[in-house]
């Protein structure tokens, strides 16, 4: 083929599929600041002909958007840090430290990852109830506080560590804490952001197990805050739009700011999974 | 300090919380799916039966299983295929030389990656509105009737797995984009000097060098799609007449809705082993795919 006509296609295409892959979004930013009943209209008004801030004041005065919003922070922010403490710990004391066991234990959560999470759903609820943690942040929040993927991840990352750098602080007299602490963890200050990320997106994203251990509105996060108002206000759909944008718009610009981590962790995460 | 007791202290705190929130209930939920454990069990443990396979042997029988099956299947064998295939075509476009712009291009079709499926999914809603949506609006351009996208059994499945393919490719495109850049250029300047055309170089080299992480992808996308749930729950909620009820879908609704946990366990388990014969399936046709002279005909 020419090669400039192959270089318009290739272009062309990929400015075909980008705009497949925004358009969704851009219309809901611009749908969520037209009036009520306003993106109703043929041809599907593409920009609002008054902008108007009231369909985000309806969500935050009246339909309590707020509280959602300060739940999923509270909830996503908790798991993260406490995951990534228990990952970091684990994932470097299967990299480095040597115990009996260690190659067959590590095999086995590998081995535990095709056993789907839904599983576990039914009686994780049973056992949350009865220790009274069914609808309070604490029963979304537990079970979110170590995975598989993160000690992986960790593990991948913490086995670049020399060896000598461990074996001279022991040496010098270091315990064990205080060799994690600080010689340690700079060195996984890398992953450490990109699991950071990870985990926190996809605590924001979840939405299965939040639907069932949250009984109460109370304790909404905005996926079920946002799925219970949608279907309360399925024909509201100006009103819809500024809640998705509030609940997607607080993730898309975590992944913009720091998507190289983002990315790096993902391919991480992918090799000899 | 013992370095073998520091290191169990140091996955102490993992451990516990994957062996309490995570192996010990699914070793209940193989307990409880043998049981007809329900409302009446939940208000007083002593109304609990064991009832051995009863629980498997019934949802065997229930037609609502086997559509639910029937459903999740479609949305895997049409999605699955549909999404990797969006992947790998974006990958290529944005692995080619002639390429621009690629970090740019590259953001955005991942974007819809990181977004939540519950807010995505009530966007796509609306715009498969049948009366204003732009999905109507633009096929009525082209002199296509409208279509009553979620409304009508036979189009709700495909709009969902659409969706699907949107939110989802750009997850596989990053992985496919770095198996392309891991081939070495040599083998294509080689195909080119004999004469190689762009189709035959994709078909013997890009194709097989890229074996190994097609086939992690399509184990992990396929376990991913069987999994179908918020995106029926928040555009359809199983409907029109269950034409998107999903397998998990029913695990829900018969585990929290009807609160039948001793059932919905076993659906759960149901839906455990097929994935598992799944992946296993497609290992072996995998290995059996391989020619062992490893030359391309």
């Amino acid at each position: 083929m020419n090669p400039r006509l192959a270089k318009a296609l290739i272009n062309g295409l990929l400015i075909g599929a980008t705009m497949v892959a925004l358009f969704p979004l851009l219309w809901m930013l611009s749908v969520s600041f037209m009036p009520p009943g306003g993106a109703s209209a043929l041809p599907p008004p593409l920009l609002p002909k008054h902008a108007t801030m009231s369909n985000y004041r309806e969500l935050f005065v009246h339909a309590g958007m707020s509280r959602y919003l300060l739940n999923s922070l509270l909830v996503s922010s908790a798991i993260t840090v406490l995951s990534l403490a228990f990952n970091l710990m684990a994932g470097y004391a299967f990299a480095k430290l040597r115990f009996a066991g260690r190659e067959r234990l590590f095999q086995a959560l590998i081995g535990a990852l095709v056993i789907p999470a839904q599983v576990a759903m039914l009686p994780l609820f049973l056992l949350l109830k009865y220790i009274g943690l069914v609808n309070s942040y604490a029963g979304v929040i537990v079970p979110g506080m170590a995975t598989v993927f993160g000690i992986f991840l960790v593990r991948q990352y913490a086995r670049g560590i020399p060896d000598e750098l461990l074996e001279a602080a022991r040496i010098d007299g270091a315990g064990e804490w205080r060799i994690f602490m600080q010689i340690v963890m700079p060195l996984l200050k890398p992953i450490m952001v990109t699991l950071a990320i990870f985990s926190f997106l996809a605590a924001w994203n979840d939405f299965m197990w939040p639907l069932i251990v949250l009984t109460g509105q109370e304790h909404y996060t905005l996926p079920i805050g946002l799925a219970s108002l949608a279907r309360e206000h399925a024909q509201d759909s100006e009103l819809m739009m500024a809640g998705a944008v509030v609940t997607v718009l607080p993730v898309l610009l975590l992944f913009l700011a720091m998507q190289r981590y983002y990315l790096e962790g993902l391919l991480l995460g992918s090799v000899k999974g | 300090m013992n370095p073998q007791r520091a290191a169990w202290l140091f996955l102490a705190p993992a451990l516990l919380v994957l062996g309490v929130f995570f192996l010990l209930p699914v070793i209940a939920a193989l307990v409880l799916s043998l049981t007809d454990y329900d409302l009446y069990a939940l208000a007083n443990i002593h109304n609990l039966r064991f009832v051995a396979l009863q629980n498997y042997w019934a949802l065997l029988q229930r037609p609502l299983f086997w559509s639910a099956l029937g459903h999740t299947v479609y949305f895997v064998a049409v999605g699955v295929p549909l999404s990797m295939g969006a992947s790998l075509g974006a990958a290529l476009l944005l692995n080619s030389p002639l390429a621009k712009c690629k970090p740019f291009f590259r953001t955005a079709l991942f974007a819809p990656v990181v977004t939540t499926v519950v807010a995505t999914a009530v966007i796509w809603r609306y715009l498969f509105n049948t009366k204003y949506g732009w999905m109507n609006y633009a096929l009525n351009a082209l002199g296509i009737h409208p279509v009553d996208w979620l409304g009508d059994p036979h189009w709700a499945m495909p709009t969902i797995i659409l969706f699907a393919v949107w939110k989802n490719f750009g997850y596989n495109m990053i992985i496919f984009l770095a198996g392309l850049q891991a081939i070495p250029l040599d083998l294509y300047e080689a195909a080119r000097i004999d004469g190689a055309s762009s189709w035959r170089q994709f078909r013997h080299i890009t194709w097989p060098m890229l074996g190994p992480t097609l086939l992690m992808v399509g184990i992990l996308t396929v376990s991913g799609y069987f999994q179908l749930f918020a995106e029926p729950y928040v555009m359809t909620e199983g409907g029109p007449l269950q034409s998107t009820t999903s397998v998990l879908y029913l695990m829900y609704d018969e585990g929290f809705k009807w609160w039948n946990l001793g059932s919905a366990s076993a659906v759960a388990f149901l839906l455990f082993i097929i994935m598992f014969a799944v992946t296993v399936l497609m290992l072996k046709l995998s290995r059996r795919g391989e020619h062992p002279d490893g030359a391309p005909a």
